[in-house]
């Protein structure tokens, strides 16, 4: 971590749910910042300058993603959404906006920590993207030889898988929604084919899981979009 | 014409239309004949018993045996048709009874006499209608008929024979029939068989029969009868032909205009051009221009020439009637619109000493390339049976009439006092200008008769009075002989053209005072909100207008006609059979119509632009008004109007249900959300407060983290229940939103089993997809929440390590997804009943769940419109089983079509 002591500043407007996560992270060494509403959280983000933030979409002075949206105008900050709700489309409304991951309540503290570590593991690595290669499970990548290599056999990827897998690998441990993927990969005015993601992500399974119906790595998170798990056992 | 050798096309897509109307009509055979006695019956049944004897389902609906005892003995051993007994005038009269028919439903029904007219009060006028009916219903018919009955041929028989015959058959209605077969006789043995007393006759006819029977009528007619068999045999085979592309023989060009006009005789000229027209093989148009000067015709003529203008309709014209100032001008308009080349019109009826063009000569100088026929005049024409003409009551009429003619008299006399007392002051010349004044002002305010009443009073005034010799009608100077003459022509054509103004203007007044009726109406009915208010308001503004007794039929929720709310007293005769009948069939029944013609109401159905929206019942005071043509299409266009108004009443509505629906929707969906989350907070709280406790330093002791633990899981549990009575209510209040995309099932399947492995533990789950397997259009989210319950089912009821299978396949045109497991298997005979809500396999059990997750699962599926449902097993585990069904998916154009690859990664 870059800071002695990492801070991570907790938007939520419920005190109990507010204590806790603060008592999870504390536990892992967090300095954490509590706000309740909006305007207290632009002004928390804007002076304590977290390495993470944790908000809630539902707030009593307006909407979560309105203030993700107000937050990536000057930060970079990794942000994880809390919903209460169950309606996707307010999870991909949060990540179009710039969230980087979420979690549906109630969750646990071992998944709340879970997915802190995933986040700022994903902030390090992309300060150090000059490596020439990635390796998730038993897959290796060759980033500049363009090979990918599964238990050292190497396996043939079409274009589209390949450069599938490459926005997949550049976002590794990030949940990653339809549009975004679609926009990536096939450029804009795709946005509607979702059906083309879906085949051409089961083309990756067939080709890189060992059990296609049971991924390890390239998750799903339905009605959502995809994940890239690298380290296979914190999915 | 083309040489092309295919087949016109229209002439072709009217062939597959009849053949298709065909398919489901009945089939019409006529056995025709030149004379009654040729053994037309006798051939029906010689042909009928044997269709009986092969199994045929037979019916003798009405045979006439004239008590000729051949026939009556074919008649025996066929089932008959009781005739109904309808009740007209105080006697019971037998008849042909149309409703049992059409209720027995055989598979042919015989119906002699095919041109008969229905005892008044039967449901069609004519026994044709009856059998139009029957075939409609898909009951083959055999008939017959005499050749004097065929409309087109009978003043040509009546000519012949000296008997006019009042029974017709349209000869459109003929030409129809599927086959005619031909039964013929020569003369003599007609005539023998006629002596012999083989030939019905009744006494009172007998000697006009007699007359009726000469050889040489015998043979004319028998002529006719061939000649017309012939004609059909020769369309029959230009059918085939065209049927098989031999050559084209339909022409759709060169089609004729017949011009019917105001004289007598306009019903030959109409017998003529439908001959014609037969003989071409061309389709024709019949029109009557109705001029200013025709328009003033009494009741009685105009209604004669309407009928026959409806002649020439039955006789298979387009007819239209065209209200125009120049008769030549409006049928050569016509003939260029609708691409007509022949006009065929009747011998001009120009009065020798009056030089005049007649219209044929007009219509020449307008359009040199149309064709002129005309037919010359008949010597007999029949009146086509017009009705005696009303008697006047003529006392106070007549005196109204002279009226105008006295007030001209003594505006001559005042004229004259007053002139006569000028004259010392004036020149002759300028009282010559007072007259003239006085005729142009008669002519304004009284008319063309008193105007020229005027004209000749004045004039002998002005001789008598004024000019020398006076007190005379001698003329000294012949100077004053032109003064008369150019004073007369003045006063006549002033007189004419101020009346013409004067008919004009009333006609205009008449045409505003209908537009605004109309306006009036539109106006009224845009307003009204509900069916009852716009019933109301379409019945007074209709009944006022038509001084009718009108009723409005609207239709209820289930499209059944609302019997009207209006007093006993004024629906008298009002029959909701003859509305159903009209709603049904759209078309109007009742009077002046072919259904039931003798009801004293009319019924017409409200068309509006979906669908027909009700029935227009009305009982005019006068029937007679509503035969006028404006009259009868100003009425339809007030049903028009009341149709659009009942339409617009119930789009509102719809609109206004769908309003509060969306309305209720949105409450109910802000109600479940705050719900949701009001529920969810405190427990999301809960189990996070749990663990927190759980990893709290310093350490718990082993007692403290079991309950903490205890904690944890069953707000877990609690927050599953939650969940699943939320979505259940959301499900029922129909809150439920199906998002369809193509799916890809293996990723769902993935999905479902990482949701579930809390519940599934270390239970392996195995997953057989069969490659065939497409995408397939659902909703992820729901689909996987029926996956994943299926799962935590199977996970509730088995062992900890007994596997689950997962099974996808296609099966027919639905895709079929079975989860099997290894536990005790769903009880026999509650395969059912587990999915309705609150149930589950043992009614007592320590294994938890409300028992709402099939029942969510079975509304997830059905409405992605397929079925689940839970096999026993035999004794190896339950299977639950659920399909989607099978669509296209999209194309997709696979394209590792991308120009070049530059990896994303960097």
């Amino acid at each position: 971590m870059s800071n002695p002591t990492p801070t991570a500043l907790v938007l939520e407007d419920e005190r109990e749910i507010r204590q806790f996560v603060r008592l999870s992270l504390e536990s892992e060494g967090w300095l954490v910042v509590e706000a309740g509403t909006v305007r207290q959280g632009l002004i928390e983000a804007g002076t304590r300058r977290p390495d993470l933030v944790i908000a809630d979409l539902g707030l009593p002075d307006g909407d979560g993603v309105d203030f993700i949206r107000e937050l990536r105008t000057w930060s970079s900050v990794p942000v994880i959404v809390l919903s209460a709700r169950t309606d996707e489309r307010d999870k991909v409304a949060a990540l179009d906006a710039g969230a980087d991951d979420y979690l549906s309540k109630p969750f646990g503290t071992a998944e709340l920590l879970a997915r802190t570590r995933a986040n700022m593991r994903r902030v390090r690595a992309g300060r150090s993207t000059t490596e020439a290669s990635f390796r998730f499970g038993e897959v290796e990548v060759d980033l500049a030889a363009r090979i990918v290599r599964r238990r050292g056999a190497e396996v043939h990827l079409t274009p589209i898988e390949y450069r599938l897998l490459g926005v997949l690998i550049a976002n590794a441990d990030r949940v990653l929604t339809h549009p975004y993927l679609l926009r990536e990969v096939w450029g804009p005015g795709h946005a509607e084919r979702t059906h083309y993601l879906r085949v051409f992500m089961g083309n990756l399974r067939q080709k890189l899981e060992d059990d296609p119906a049971q991924p390890r790595h390239f998750i799903t998170e339905t009605g959502v979009g995809y994940r890239l798990v690298v380290d296979a056992a914190e999915g | 014409m083309t040489d092309d050798p295919r087949p016109d096309p229209d002439a072709l897509l009217a062939q597959l239309r009849q053949d298709e109307q065909r398919e489901a009509r009945g089939r019409l055979r006529i056995y025709f004949g030149s004379s009654a006695g040729v053994g037309k019956t006798y051939a029906m049944l010689v042909a009928a018993r044997k269709l009986a004897a092969e199994g045929m389902d037979v019916l003798a609906g009405v045979v006439e045996t004239h008590g000729r005892s051949e026939t009556a003995a074919m008649l025996m051993g066929l089932p008959q048709l009781p005739p109904a007994q309808i009740e007209y005038r105080g006697k019971t009269l037998a008849e042909f009874d149309l409703d049992a028919a059409l209720a027995r439903k055989p598979g042919l029904i015989l119906v002699d006499e095919l041109a008969h007219s229905n005892v008044p009060g039967s449901r069609h006028a004519k026994r044709w209608q009856d059998v139009e009916e029957l075939l409609a219903a898909g009951i083959d018919v055999y008939s017959t008929l005499n050749v004097q009955h065929l409309e087109s041929l009978n003043d040509v028989v009546g000519g012949i024979t000296g008997i006019v015959v009042q029974e017709t058959l349209p000869d459109t209605f003929f030409d129809r029939a599927d086959e005619v077969v031909l039964v013929d006789t020569t003369a003599e043995e007609l005539i023998e068989r006629l002596a012999a007393g083989k030939v019905y006759m009744p006494a009172q006819a007998e000697r006009a029969a007699k007359n009726f029977f000469r050889k040489g009528n015998l043979m004319a007619l028998r002529e006719l009868a061939l000649r017309r068999t012939a004609d059909r045999v020769e369309d029959d085979v230009q059918a085939w032909r065209s049927d098989r592309a031999i050559a084209q023989v339909w022409k759709t060009e060169g089609a004729l205009l017949c011009c019917i006009g105001p004289h007598e005789g306009a019903e030959h000229v109409v017998r003529s051009a439908v001959q014609l027209a037969q003989q071409l093989a061309v389709t024709w148009h019949a029109v009557y221009v109705e001029t200013p000067a025709l328009q003033r015709l009494d009741g009685a003529r105009r209604e004669g020439i309407l009928r026959t203008v409806k002649l020439a309709q039955e006789l298979g014209a387009s007819t239209a009637v065209l209200p125009a100032q120049n008769v030549a001008q409006a049928l050569v308009a016509y003939a260029r619109t609708h691409n007509l080349s022949k006009l065929l019109l009747g011998a001009s009826q120009a009065k020798a000493w009056w030089p005049r063009r007649s219209i044929g000569q007009v219509v020449a100088g307008l359009a040199p390339d149309i064709d002129r026929i005309e037919v010359g005049r008949s010597e007999k024409s029949r009146a086509v049976s017009a009705p005696p003409r009303p008697v006047r009551d003529d006392d106070g009429a007549g005196w109204a009439a002279l009226r105008p003619y006295l007030w001209a008299a003594a505006v001559c006399g005042a004229t004259t006092l007053l002139t006569h007392a000028l004259v010392p002051y004036f020149d002759l010349a300028n009282i010559v200008m007072v007259f003239l004044l006085a005729v142009v002002g008669v002519g304004v305010w009284l008319g063309r008769g008193p105007a020229v009443l005027a004209a000749f009073v004045n004039v002998a005034a002005f001789d008598f009075f004024f000019v020398p010799p006076h007190l005379t009608f001698a003329v000294a100077d012949a100077q004053y002989l032109l003064t008369f003459a150019v004073m007369l022509v003045v006063g006549l054509v002033t007189g004419q053209l101020t009346a013409g103004l004067r008919f004009q203007a009333r006609v205009a007044t008449h045409r505003e005072a209908r537009s605004r009726a109309l306006f009036e109406a539109a106006r009224d009915l845009s307003n009204m909100l509900t069916i009852e208010q716009a019933v109301e308001v379409a019945s007074k503004v209709i009944g006022r207008e038509f001084r009718a007794r009108v009723v409005v039929y609207a239709l209820d929720a289930q499209d059944r006609l609302q019997p009207p709310l209006a007093a006993a007293d004024s629906t008298q005769g009002l029959d909701l059979g003859t509305a159903q009948w009209a709603l049904d069939h759209d078309l109007p029944a009742g009077l002046g119509t072919d259904t039931l013609a003798g009801s004293a109401w009319l019924y017409l159905p409200l068309k509006a632009t979906m669908r027909t929206r009700g029935v227009l019942a009305v009982r005019p005071e006068e029937p007679r008004y509503l035969l006028v043509p404006e009259q009868r299409q100003q009425l339809e266009t007030f049903a028009a109007l009341t149709a659009m108004a009942l339409e617009r009443v119930h789009y509102i509505d719809v609109a206004r249900s769908a309003t509060v629906q969306i309305e209720s929707e949105r409450l109910r969906n802000s109600l479940l959300s705050a719900l949701s989350h009001d529920l969810r907070t405190p427990l999301s709280a809960l189990v996070g407060l749990a663990d927190t406790l759980a990893i709290s330093q310093p350490a718990l002791s082993p007692a403290q983290a079991g309950l903490v633990a205890a904690i944890h899981e069953r707000t877990q549990r609690m927050t599953d229940m939650v969940t699943n009575l939320l979505d259940m209510a959301r499900i029922q209040s129909g809150a439920i939103r199906v998002r369809m995309e193509w799916q890809s099932l293996e990723e769902i399947i993935g999905a479902a089993i990482k949701s579930s492995q809390p519940a599934l533990d270390a239970r392996q789950v195995t997953v057989r997809i069969d490659p065939e397997v497409p995408l397939v259009e659902c909703d992820a989210v729901l689909i996987e929440r029926v996956l994943a319950n299926l799962l935590e089912n199977a996970a509730k009821f088995t062992p900890p390590l007994s596997p689950v299978a997962i099974r996808v396949r296609v099966v027919g045109s639905e895709v079929q997804l079975s989860v099997h497991d290894h536990g005790p298997g769903v009880p026999k005979g509650q395969e059912e009943s587990i999915f309705e809500k609150f149930t589950r396999g043992e009614p007592e059990s320590a294994t938890p769940g409300v028992g709402l997750g099939l029942a969510i699962c079975r509304a997830i599926v059905e409405a992605h419109r397929g079925r689940i449902w839970a096999e026993a097993g035999s004794g190896d585990g339950a299977t639950f089983s659920f399909t989607l069904p099978l669509g296209v998916p999209p194309a997709m154009d696979l394209a590792d079509s991308m120009p070049s690859v530059t990896p994303a990664a960097h």
